[in-house]
């Protein structure tokens, strides 16, 4: 991967750069959803990290294969059960959380084979999807490019939303970074900010 | 089938080894002989070497075909040559036939030369290890140190994953296709009623029929019909044969009425003409004694603990023979050791066969894996 690649990775997907930010030194992840393994690649140059993504569809399979990123064929929702418990450091799910099925499973499970787990979502909450809904139409923009027929997006969620998740299911959130576009936000972040970053591990 | 882009015309080598084997059971074969082919040119630091280790009832002749028999295209003619998945143009394809077998190296019907009758019943039961054993002279005569890939489907597959524990150094990458760490009880079951079929036709003669000039054509035909019913899918019989009647109507007798029956003997008869009943007798034991976790005490985990090599594991959704849960039970212990993997799971519809079959998606895992192999070899 050369430094351009990089540069316009990060100007593509805002989210890897927080997400590398969180991530030592040869750590292993596990990529839930990890498309054509864009963010393995990229945590790999940036952190040295080491692992496996996760994927169902074809096409990226054999992405992730061209790419040089190792990647496990699989159905998120039928859980992780090739993963061994704690296996790794972060089990990682970008921009995926929204088009899972069973969500409150599938962070269990990423707790289970992970220390820490790392999800990226859509903040419904953002204002322009708010206005949006207000002035009479689902949300359509560079977060959500989908139609409402044909959207992958099962479970949206605002970040009040995840955290009020977290807190009812004892997850235990380490960190937040809400950002629009590249640029972080830290006043009214529900309102203000199209995407949100957690970090969080097992509560008591 | 497209055989523009084929290998074209090859030919078979022999290669002779007379230090003797020492197999798993304690039986030793003082001299043997393997036949083989190859595919592509081999580059200066040896480096570019795959080896394709062939199922139940292959051999060598992977790709290409003879001369003046252009009909005679090798079994995996669609994945290996030049531009194909398995890169003859970049890699140097080899192909050979396992000991034990019934196409030119050393097996039952070939001739001992202690008594100068066929080896027959003598021939001793191989293993998979027995098999990496004699492939590693085989590289080692050719000067290969390590292989860039071990491939194989099915049995092959079994013997590529075999490479990497038994030789871990002298084996980079393995492509582990349609296969499984060990059989189940069913699929063993299956293999004891197909040898059950042979062992029990009155010309078998326990094993000794050549000297009997006679062949055990009936147990081998139902060994084999056996083995096809469970090489395909349910769905690709239904699409295939549904309920057709060749009449067109019942006729109320046990001769050949629905179309599945005409196909399943055609198969079966095809076969006995020219396959082994020893060898393959040989070959089902093979794949029954597989089982690399059982000198771990049954611990998968353990024994791919040698294991230093790439992998790629692949199945086939309509596979009930060696299904893609098998294939995870492959995948779950490389994980454990940290190996690098990649597994794909291929939506096809021909069943346990499809390893064989042209699908764009399988074809396209395998180029891209390989390309990637390609461009470390060529470093």
């Amino acid at each position: 991967m050369t430094r351009d690649d990089i540069a316009r990775l990060a100007a593509e997907r805002p989210d890897f750069a927080a997400i590398a930010a969180w991530i030592p030194k040869g750590a292993s992840v596990l990529d839930l959803g990890c498309g054509d393994g864009s963010l393995l690649r990229y945590l790999n140059e940036t952190s040295a990290a080491k692992g496996y993504g996760v994927e169902i569809n074809d096409l990226d399979i054999v992405s992730c294969i061209v790419n040089g990123v190792n990647v496990i064929q699989n159905d998120l929702d039928s859980g992780l059960s090739d993963f061994e418990d704690n296996a790794f450091d972060f089990v990682i799910l970008s921009q995926t959380l929204q088009a899972t099925r069973h969500t409150e499973a599938l962070i269990r499970e990423m707790l289970r084979v992970g220390h820490e787990g790392i999800v990226s979502f859509p903040n419904f909450g953002y204002w322009k999807n708010r206005l949006r809904v207000l002035l009479g139409n689902m949300p359509v923009s560079r977060e959500l490019p989908y139609q409402w027929y044909d959207t992958p997006n099962v479970h949206l969620c605002t970040l009040h939303d995840f955290e009020m998740f977290c807190d009812r299911y004892r997850v235990a959130i380490l960190e937040r970074r809400v950002m629009t576009g590249e640029r972080e936000v830290s006043l009214l972040p529900n309102l203000l900010g199209s995407t949100a970053v957690y970090r969080f591990q097992r509560g008591i | 089938m497209n055989v523009s882009n084929s290998i074209g015309i090859v030919s078979a080598k022999r290669a002779q080894f007379d230090t003797p084997l020492v197999f798993r059971s304690g039986a030793v074969l003082p001299r043997y002989e393997l036949v083989y082919e190859t595919y592509g040119k081999l580059n200066a630091d040896k480096s570019n070497a795959i080896l394709i280790c062939h199922a139940l009832s292959g051999h060598h002749h992977v790709a290409g075909h003879y001369a003046g028999e252009p009909g005679n295209l090798g079994w995996w003619d669609n994945m290996v040559g030049p531009g194909k998945p398995i890169n003859t143009d970049k890699f140097f394809v080899i192909g050979l036939n396992n000991l034990g077998g019934c196409n030119g190296s050393t097996g039952p019907s070939s001739i001992d030369p202690e008594t100068g009758q066929p080896y027959g019943a003598n021939f001793p039961v191989i293993t998979v290890e027995d098999w990496v054993a004699s492939q590693a002279r085989l590289a080692d005569l050719l000067g290969i140190r390590r292989f860039a890939a071990v491939v194989g489907g099915s049995l092959g597959g079994m013997q590529a994953l075999q490479w990497s524990l038994a030789l871990p150094e002298r084996v980079r990458h393995v492509l582990a296709i349609a296969t499984a760490p060990h059989l189940t009880a069913q699929n063993i079951a299956f293999n004891d009623v197909a040898r059950s079929a042979i062992l029990g036709d009155p010309d078998f003669h326990g094993g000794d029929f050549y000297r009997h000039n006679v062949v055990p054509t009936r147990g081998l035909r139902l060994a084999r019909m056996l083995g096809h019913i469970t090489y395909l899918s349910d769905d690709v019989m239904a699409d295939k044969f549904g309920r057709e009647l060749r009449d067109g109507k019942f006729n109320y007798s046990y001769g050949i009425e629905f179309e599945i029956e005409s196909y399943l003997r055609y198969q079966g008869d095809k076969f006995a003409a020219y396959f082994d009943a020893n060898t393959y007798l040989l070959m089902t034991k093979a794949l029954d004694y597989f089982d690399p976790a059982h000198e771990f005490g049954g611990d998968l985990n353990k024994a791919f603990a040698a294991a230093r090599a790439d992998f790629l594991v692949i199945s086939f959704t309509t596979d009930w023979r060696f299904s893609p849960q098998r294939a995870r039970e492959i995948v779950r212990p490389l994980l454990h050791n940290r190996r690098n993997v990649s597994y794909a799971e291929i939506a096809s519809t021909h069943g346990h066969d499809s390893f064989l079959m042209e699908h764009p998606h399988y074809f396209d895992v395998v180029r891209a894996y390989l390309d990637n192999v390609a461009k470390e070899s060529a470093k």
